[in-house]
């Protein structure tokens, strides 16, 4: 048992004792070690001011991410190598190439957003493939917000900077793969301070036992929605169990039945295997949260949490998908939908997690759609998210998933909708069956992000969408933001 | 002295002379400073209702949460419980026996840290009794429209004649939502009391004097007491002008009442529910016009939500009424402003300040008379530019417009865009494609330059010489990454002949510079830029005659070169001439001042000349829209924008490209969000939406026009650039207008409001489709 959090910030090898668990990794460098570089935007992982750089060995490779500070909390930088702004200069002084193009192409304006920025932009230039294409861009520099300069001077820096060749970061890779393999003790780590308690499990079987010796501990894995518990309500959480290092909830398999994604995985670990797994889901993947939030939140922390506008449930329930959970050593596993009890209620005990969801390989009958709808087209929540599926035999409809988010106080299947569907052909008529049922099955509510007529006009359109997409006899352009090759069809 | 000064500094790319510190997160924002010893911390305790008498306060359980030093209330003030900018005392800084907006300060908390303070601001237990709560623009208007400013009518001709007898009548309304200013640094301020009354405060302000002002004032001590300070912001566009005063205020009524330094920086949510945003309005119009789509007449009103305060909705909503022309010459018109008091946040300064209201108002005329005409919308525009010496020239304010380039601009614009091209091609992908559709729209932008309230048009500076040849440089305007601090620096390079390392800018500080004006209108560089060079020409003055004295030459044989001083034949090293001045006892410090000339301004009347001058810009916007969503994505935009002889061309771009982002957002997916009981839903990024990276246009080539320098004499003849080029995103809107009137065959003008969210195109789409219908008759 270990009784600290060990982690290298810069090129100091960090040990806190007596660190509260829902200490943010904002507060702790700001507050702690006075790193005023890191900026506090809106304390919510939405601007990205707060963005860091957390590099982790997986498998003797190392994985930069840009992570949003403000929402992660300090124990869940155990084992990990952290790089914040001021790290980004050599010690001589010299700018990164990043940190130069900024400069010299006018990437900062009022500068409160550029340390985040150059964050973000660096843990891009160290990802496999990074590529100098806008699309790729936008989507690495999706997390972060700026308010002066129209971001394109940030994405010429950040085209010009790709150019630039290595920085001194190629060179540290095997010191921080070394730091890293040493920090690796297997030890569970718990430490209570003033504010609480957290626990560090080591296996799933560690945290079945911690769970039942205190179900009111608070699970948490990439704290992307636990983390504005306690920024912005304050909440007090006495016991906080970690589990987003935790080996045994890390797998991702994908066999010949289908993806198994542990408790542990994180979006952005998990979105090639699902593309793999299916291609129709990679726009709305990409378009879950940004690139920060994706790093740190995990699949089934999203469907976990029971939000009623979480996008990953949708798609995941359209494609069939099961979730495991498990209580002390029992395991069982439930299709997804019926995780979803009512608005903040899940088929879930206290003492009982979620230890992986299983993804089942479409067969080639399947034709599958994922439709995000939200007020901005990058890191926002949907107003309408749909996951739609037909298995379709012999031109009829065999059987019929239409998953929605946004539409009721669950994510849910459109059960009139799908009756509506089911042995008929794939045909307009079918679809305006299906369009007129949909209405029977939802009776969304009006908020901030749409009123209820939109989201019922919206998900009623996005089956046309699917169906002019499926079935249509000739090709026609449905989206603005459909790719460009298909744009003048 | 003037035709002596060496060329180049002044109209340099040079970089932002902070964008090392940005770049390395070493530039410090408020909340970067060192904290002296004993710091405390202030957070506000917030009115959680729209409208309602507060019958009970209880604070004893905030009292006794831990680390909890002190709980302030009104009745804590010692001077004056106001922080009206426009002195009318219709602002209180603490609520007392009524609260006027959900989100209103009614307490703060001080603790030894911010957590501590957050924690107990949520035990206060408030016992309201509701009161009518009047929350929008129809509302005020039925509950009989109680103003918190005069109402301003500008009139020339006989608009009410005029119309009648116009060959085409229309008549409609268009609204437009307010805005957040999302600065990424939230308000804060740190106070630290000094000896008897004294007290140094750190704020994020874009107005350190009207802080210092409103800090005596609540404070009850005098100006000479208080000294106020800002580095830079980490962002403005106007929700620091006064919205920066109650936070500093709190920060050091709290430094008074415990006696230590106080910090407050608002959380984000706390930020946003407390602070006045742009404001929205709804413009009634009225427009007669001939076949030729010439405009005959004019009449608008112009109703804005301004919230529970005036602030300063009296000089918005005139400046709204100022731009309701934009670049077009009304024959006759009446002009009426309309400032609702509403019970919601105190709406504000925001880039623009009302003025792309106004212009929305009159893009909105320019379709309606396009659709009415079947003309095409750039053809109406140009048609009814002003042309300045001629009779169509003089603005509903009875200013001649002297400069207009809005013709020229625009035809430029629509050559080297090929928009007339594009134009067509984008009717002829519409009849192609059933679920998406394009729209184009080339528009201008005419905006007055200078603050409209005469006496604003002032500034200071002060520029020491050190005997070491190195100058610093301090003067009234602010930074908030406008870029203001470096023009200054090149205004002393150019005036000096030297290089930018020898020149310092420091904190703006109103011991150093004091009775400065906001950093706002646009105005920093034209008016600190003179005083600035109002200091450095008077130091050179008395290094010129000394140096033309000792050498034994003429004073017109001495000039400040890149290269040093010229003397005659001679060139002498700058730091050799300074050092020989002081030893011969020159004075190398100076004050200097500047006060805009020509401009009065007389608004009971409703003339005068309240612009210097005007800067002038264009945009062509193509966009597309999804008819299944409402969904819309910018393809391509093209701005041509008029800097003068821009004091920096890369900062000046950058102020074109940022602004219009700003603006689209404003226009497009920007939405506050009022409940019915008057709470702000969108009050964090996580609801309220402003532009992100992917955003910016596919195809996006800004330029700069090169339509010389500015006829009046600017400082070396640049125009001012902050808030001009935010209505370029007008545009956009225009544009997405275009595209939803292909749904009805451009048979009528699209009942398009702002903001254009994916809701607003896809109803707007459904009434196009719906008139399109009845149209067809089927």
């Amino acid at each position: 048992m270990r009784r600290n959090i060990r982690f290298w910030l810069g090129d100091e090898l960090i040990r806190t004792e007596n660190i509260s668990p829902v200490m943010t990794v904002l507060d702790w460098l700001r507050e702690v070690r006075g790193r005023r570089g890191t900026k506090e935007g809106c304390n919510e992982g939405d601007c990205g001011a707060c963005t860091v750089i957390v590099v982790r060995r997986e498998r003797e490779r190392l994985v930069w991410n840009a992570v949003n500070a403000c929402i992660q909390f300090v124990a869940m930088l155990d084992g990990a190598q952290v790089f914040t702004i001021e790290d980004m200069k050599a010690p001589d002084g010299t700018l990164h190439p990043v940190q130069e193009a900024m400069v010299r192409l006018h990437g900062s304006q009022c500068g409160f957003c550029t340390p985040g920025f150059v964050m973000s932009m660096v843990a891009y230039r160290r990802r496999p493939g990074a590529d100098d294409s806008d699309t790729a861009i936008d989507d690495a520099l999706a997390g972060n917000l700026c308010r002066c300069t129209g971001y394109a001077p940030i994405v010429r820096a950040m085209k010009e900077s790709l150019a630039a060749g290595p920085d001194r970061f190629e060179a540290m890779g095997e010191v921080i793969l070394s730091r890293l393999k040493e920090l690796e003790d297997g030890q569970t780590v718990q430490i209570s301070a003033e504010e609480g308690m957290l626990t560090i499990p080591v296996s799933a079987d560690a945290l079945a036992q911690v769970l039942e010796e205190d179900p009111d501990a608070r699970i948490v894995a990439g704290a992307t929605d636990v983390g504005l518990h306690v920024t912005k309500q304050m909440r007090v959480l006495p016991h906080v169990v970690f589990i987003g290092r935790i080996p045994d909830l890390r797998h991702l398999t994908l066999t010949e039945e289908g993806l198994e994604i542990g408790a542990a995985v994180t979006w952005s670990e998990a979105e090639a295997a699902l593309n793999v797994l299916q291609p129709e889901m990679r726009e709305t993947l990409r378009r879950i949260g940004g690139r920060p939030v994706r790093n740190s939140g995990t699949v089934c922390g999203n469907i976990a949490n029971g939000s009623p506008i979480g996008d990953g449930p949708p798609l995941l329930i359209a494609a069939d998908a099961r979730l495991r959970l498990r209580r002390g050593k029992v395991s069982r596993e439930i299709p997804l939908e019926a995780f979803f009890l009512e608005y903040g209620k899940q088929d879930r005990a206290a003492d009982e997690f979620v230890e992986s969801v299983f993804i089942p390989r479409p067969d080639c009958n399947v034709i599958f759609r994922g439709y995000k709808v939200s007020r901005r087209s990058d890191q926002d929540i949907s107003a309408v998210m749909a996951g739609l599926s037909l298995r379709l035999e012999d031109g009829v409809i065999t059987q019929a998933r239409l998953a929605w988010g946004g539409m009721a106080a669950t994510p849910c299947r459109a059960a009139h909708a799908e009756a509506a569907l089911q042995g008929r052909v794939w045909d307009e008529a079918a679809l305006e069956a299906a369009r007129a049922a949909l209405t029977e099955d939802f009776a969304p509510i009006s908020d901030m992000r749409a009123s209820a007529w939109y989201r019922m006009e919206v998900a009623r359109n996005l089956l046309t969408r699917f169906w002019l997409e499926t079935a249509s006899s000739v090709p026609v352009l449905t989206s603005v933001f459909a790719d460009p090759e298909v744009r003048h069809v | 002295m003037s035709e002596n000064l060496p060329e180049g500094a002044a109209s340099l790319p040079l970089k932002h002379e902070s964008g090392v510190l940005h770049v390395c997160g070493e530039a410090a924002y408020i909340d970067d400073l060192p904290e002296p010893a004993g710091l405390v911390h202030v957070v506000p305790g917030l009115s959680t209702r729209a409208h309602a008498r507060v019958v009970r306060l209880s604070l004893d359980a905030v009292r006794a949460a831990p680390d909890v030093l002190r709980v302030i209330t009104a009745a804590d003030i010692p001077g004056e419980n106001d922080v009206s900018a426009t002195g009318i005392h219709d602002e209180c800084l603490l609520a007392t026996d009524e609260v006027m907006y959900c989100g209103q300060p009614l307490f703060a908390v001080v603790a030894r840290t911010r957590a501590a303070a957050r924690r107990a601001v949520r035990l206060a237990e408030v016992e309201y009794e509701d009161l009518p709560a009047v929350l929008t623009i129809d509302q005020a208007r039925a509950a009989g429209g109680d103003l918190v400013w005069r109402s301003l009518t500008m009139r020339r001709g006989e608009a009410e004649a005029a119309l009648p007898a116009s060959p085409h009548r229309r008549s409609g309304a268009v609204r437009m939502g307010g805005q957040e200013h999302f600065y990424l640094e939230g308000q804060a301020a740190l106070a630290v009391p000094g000896e008897a009354q004294e007290m140094r405060v750190w704020s994020s302000t874009q107005h350190p004097t009207e802080t210092q002002a409103m800090i005596c004032h609540v404070l009850g001590i005098s100006a000479a007491c208080v000294t106020v300070e800002v580095r830079r912001m980490g962002g403005g566009f106007g929700g620091k002008e006064t919205q920066a005063n109650p936070p500093a205020c709190l920060a050091a009524l709290a430094a008074v009442l415990t006696g230590y330094p106080a910090k407050i920086r608002l959380d984000r949510d706390d930020d946003m529910m407390m602070t006045g945003k742009r404001h929205d309005f709804l413009v009634d119009y009225d427009v007669g016009f001939d076949g030729d789509g010439v405009i005959s007449g004019v009449s608008m009103t112009l109703a804005a939500r301004c919230g529970w305060s005036a602030d300063l909705s009296g000089p918005v909503t005139d400046r709204a009424l100022f731009h309701a022309d934009n670049a077009y010459f009304y024959p006759h018109v009446v002009l009426r402003s309309e400032p609702l008091r509403t019970h919601t946040q105190s709406n504000t300064a925001y880039r623009g300040f009302g003025g792309p209201q106004g212009i929305v108002a009159a893009e909105r005329v320019i379709e309606e008379i396009a659709f009415a005409t079947g003309l095409d919308p750039l053809d109406v525009r140009l048609r009814n530019a002003y042309v300045s010496g001629s009779d169509r020239s003089l603005t509903p304010y009875h200013m001649e417009v002297e400069d207009s380039i809005s013709r020229e601009l625009m035809t430029q614009l629509a050559q080297d865009c090929s928009y007339r091209e594009r134009r067509q091609e984008i009717r002829g992908f519409n009849r192609d494609h059933p679920w998406v559709r394009r729209g184009i729209a080339l528009t201008p932008v005419k905006f007055g330059i200078s603050f409209t309230a005469t006496h604003y048009n002032q500034a200071g500076a002060l520029v020491h010489i050190y005997t070491d040849g190195s100058v610093q440089v301090n003067h009234g305007g602010t930074e908030m990454g406008q870029g203001l601090h470096t023009k200054m620096v090149q205004v002393v390079m150019r005036a000096l002949g030297l290089p930018e390392e020898r020149v310092l800018i420091t904190a703006t500080n109103t011991g150093k510079v004091p009775n400065t004006s906001a950093t706002a209108a646009s105005s920093g560089a034209d008016l600190n830029g003179m005083a600035v060079l109002d200091a450095v020409k008077k130091i050179r003055n008395r290094l010129t005659a000394f140096v033309a004295q000792k050498h034994g030459v003429p004073q017109a044989e001495v000039a400040f070169g890149p290269q040093g001083v010229r003397v005659g034949s001679e060139i002498l090293a700058f730091t050799d001439v300074v050092k020989a001045a002081y030893l011969a006892r020159i004075s190398l410090s100076s004050s200097g001042f500047y006060k805009t000339p020509k401009i009065h301004w007389d608004p009971a009347t409703g003339r005068g000349r309240p612009f210097f001058y005007f800067a002038y810009g264009a945009a062509c916007s193509e966009v597309a829209i999804d008819l299944l969503t409402g969904e819309m994505r910018t393809e391509r935009v093209d701005i041509l924008h008029d800097a003068g002889q821009s004091l920096n061309p890369a900062i000046d771009l950058g102020q074109v490209e940022g602004a219009f982002v700003q603006g689209v957002g404003w226009l497009t997916m920007e939405e506050l969000v009022w409940d019915d009981a008057g709470r702000l839903r969108t009050h964090a990024p996580s609801t309220y939406k402003i532009p992100g990276c992917s955003d910016r246009p596919r195809i996006f080539n800004v330029g700069l026009a090169d339509q010389g320098e500015n006829r009046e004499e600017t400082i070396f003849r640049s125009k001012a650039v902050g808030e001009p080029p935010f209505v370029h995103g007008v545009s956009v809107l225009c544009a997405v207008s275009d595209a939803l009137a292909s749904l009805d065959d451009y048979r009528s003008c699209p009942p398009l409001d702002a903001p254009a969210t994916a809701e607003m195109i896809l109803r707007t789409a459904y009434e196009m489709k719906r008139r399109n219908k009845s149209l067809s008759g089927n």
